[in-house]
């Protein structure tokens, strides 16, 4: 009985260490950068409820992107982007799915800046590449900060920008991420 | 047997705890995300504030100005002698401006009768998904008319009064799938003062508008208003116009084949003179072009 109780108890530590392994955040940054050189006006919005979990035991991390949370700074761009390139309506969601391939380098319980590789799928406008980059995890004081920076060629994700435009909108988007972590509570 | 039945809890818990962190590793994101997808407004319903005559369920994003010009050409049964009609030419110049995400205003000047135009739409409820969704839009646009040409009469005394007209229009409206949208708009005109006594101030008209996307950039429209009054044999009828819209990116063109030249709704609905069945068809544009005028706050960190 007693050896059960014990049992019990360190089951129920062992979950709240698991889940404390977990890092997430609902407010993180990515902006994107479509801009033909010589364009008159940008072709840039930024997102600012972008979903982010990180798992630092595996090295998993995720993100997901509504579409339709993109702001620009001209509402007509806006509309085009919903309705004329990324079709939110059918493909309403981005997602990311990788790993952090140096995951063993990180020492998450110390403040530091770790440079870092990442690996995964990325899903967007209903398509889905593997994709490669580096970043990096800046720890500070029990959060995580992440950064990093990368560029998409547009005609991957069927993507088609139309000569009439070509002149303002280029045929690649460079993307910014940035999170901050929060240690994921535990239900 | 307590023994046993212990152990097997702890086994179930075991087992329990295993399967939730073999989900973990699948899918991360479950973990914060609700799954709950709040409100959000249907757009582009049209390409367009405008069907093609009459007003569509679209509005304006708040902070843009629309600059629109139409065009309305002659007869196209006159013939080569006219180009097809494109020898004359009626036009009107407007400045629409979006308030709200449910609010717009606009202005404008037509060429026929020199009559100047204002009106307000307003959507008291949107067509909406997610949370709390709403399967139509329904607004309502009311409207004011004044002509300004110079009295047909100068000898007795005019009110200015008479110069006045007012419309008042329900707009019913919903996308049905990314392809097709369908509206329905009845509408009332009022004119203070009517060319003939026979004629009746308040008009009625029901009005219906239809979208039919074929590529991204191109779709076919209709707009037909149907009078319950007001129609007299030989004198007016009912405008149809079928047109086509072309979105560039910055510009919307709307081409259309019409037996009305009005292009407000006092002009279109009460005084369509021609009619398709006699090929008293004419060619218009409509051309919009949309300004951004207020930048959003840009709060990039």
């Amino acid at each position: 009985m007693k050896k059960i109780n014990c049992l019990l108890i360190v089951l129920f530590f062992t979950g709240i260490v698991s889940a404390q392994d977990k890092y997430f955040t609902k407010t993180g940054k990515v902006t994107f950068d479509a801009t033909s050189p010589g364009s008159p006006e940008q072709v840039e919005a930024i997102h600012k409820s972008v979903l982010c979990v990180l798992d630092s035991k595996t090295g998993n991390m995720q993100f997901a992107v509504t579409m339709k949370g993109f702001e620009f700074e001209r509402a007509l761009m806006q509309e085009h982007f919903n309705e004329n390139y990324i079709e939110s309506d059918q493909f309403p969601k981005s997602e990311f799915k990788g790993i952090i391939s140096n995951n063993s380098s990180v020492n998450y319980t110390t403040n530091g800046e770790y440079k870092v590789s990442v690996k995964g799928k990325l899903t967007m406008h209903g398509i889905t590449k593997d994709i490669e980059t580096t970043g990096s995890l800046i720890i500070k004081n029990g959060k995580i900060a992440t950064n990093s920076v990368f560029t998409v060629l547009l005609a991957d994700y069927k993507i088609s920008i139309p000569g009439l435009v070509a002149d303002k909108v280029s045929k690649t988007a460079k993307i910014v991420v940035n999170c901050l972590l929060d240690p994921l509570p535990v239900k | 047997m307590k023994k046993q039945t212990h152990f097997a809890v702890v086994l179930f818990i075991l087992i329990c705890s295993f399967k939730v962190k073999a989900q973990e590793t699948e899918d991360l994101l479950s973990l914060v995300d609700s799954g709950k997808t709040g409100k959000t407004f249907i757009k582009s319903a049209f390409k367009s504030t405008r069907v093609i005559n009459g007003h569509s369920m679209e509005f304006l994003s708040p902070g843009t100005m629309d600059f629109r010009i139409l065009h309305r050409f002659g007869q196209l049964d006159q013939g080569y002698k006219n180009f097809f009609g494109l020898d004359q030419a009626s036009m009107r110049m407007g400045f629409d401006f979006g308030l709200y995400r449910n609010l717009m205003i606009g202005v404008g000047r037509s060429t026929y009768k020199k009559e100047l135009d204002g009106y307000f739409k307003y959507a008291p409820v949107m067509q909406s998904t997610g949370n709390k969704s709403f399967p139509m839009t329904v607004a309502i646009a009311a409207g004011i008319t004044m002509n300004t040409s110079p009295w047909a009469d100068p000898t007795i005394k005019n009110y200015f009064s008479s110069r006045l007209a007012y419309y008042y229009q329900l707009i019913l409206g919903r996308k049905f799938s990314e392809r097709f949208t369908l509206q329905l708009t009845p509408t009332m005109v009022h004119t203070n003062l009517v060319a003939i006594h026979t004629q009746p101030n308040d008009v009625f008209a029901l009005g219906a508008g239809a979208r039919l996307k074929l590529t991204k950039r191109i779709a076919l429209t209709g707009d037909y208003f149907h009078l319950f009054n007001g129609i007299e044999q030989g004198v007016n009828y009912q405008p149809l116009s079928i047109g086509v819209d072309i979105e560039t990116g910055g510009h919307v063109f709307q081409l259309h084949f019409s037996n009305a030249t009005g292009m407000n709704e006092r002009a279109f609905i009460n005084e369509t003179t021609t009619r398709w069945g006699k090929g008293e068809i004419r060619f218009g544009f409509n051309l919009s072009r949309v300004f951004q005028l207020k930048k959003k706050a840009k709060t990039d960190s």
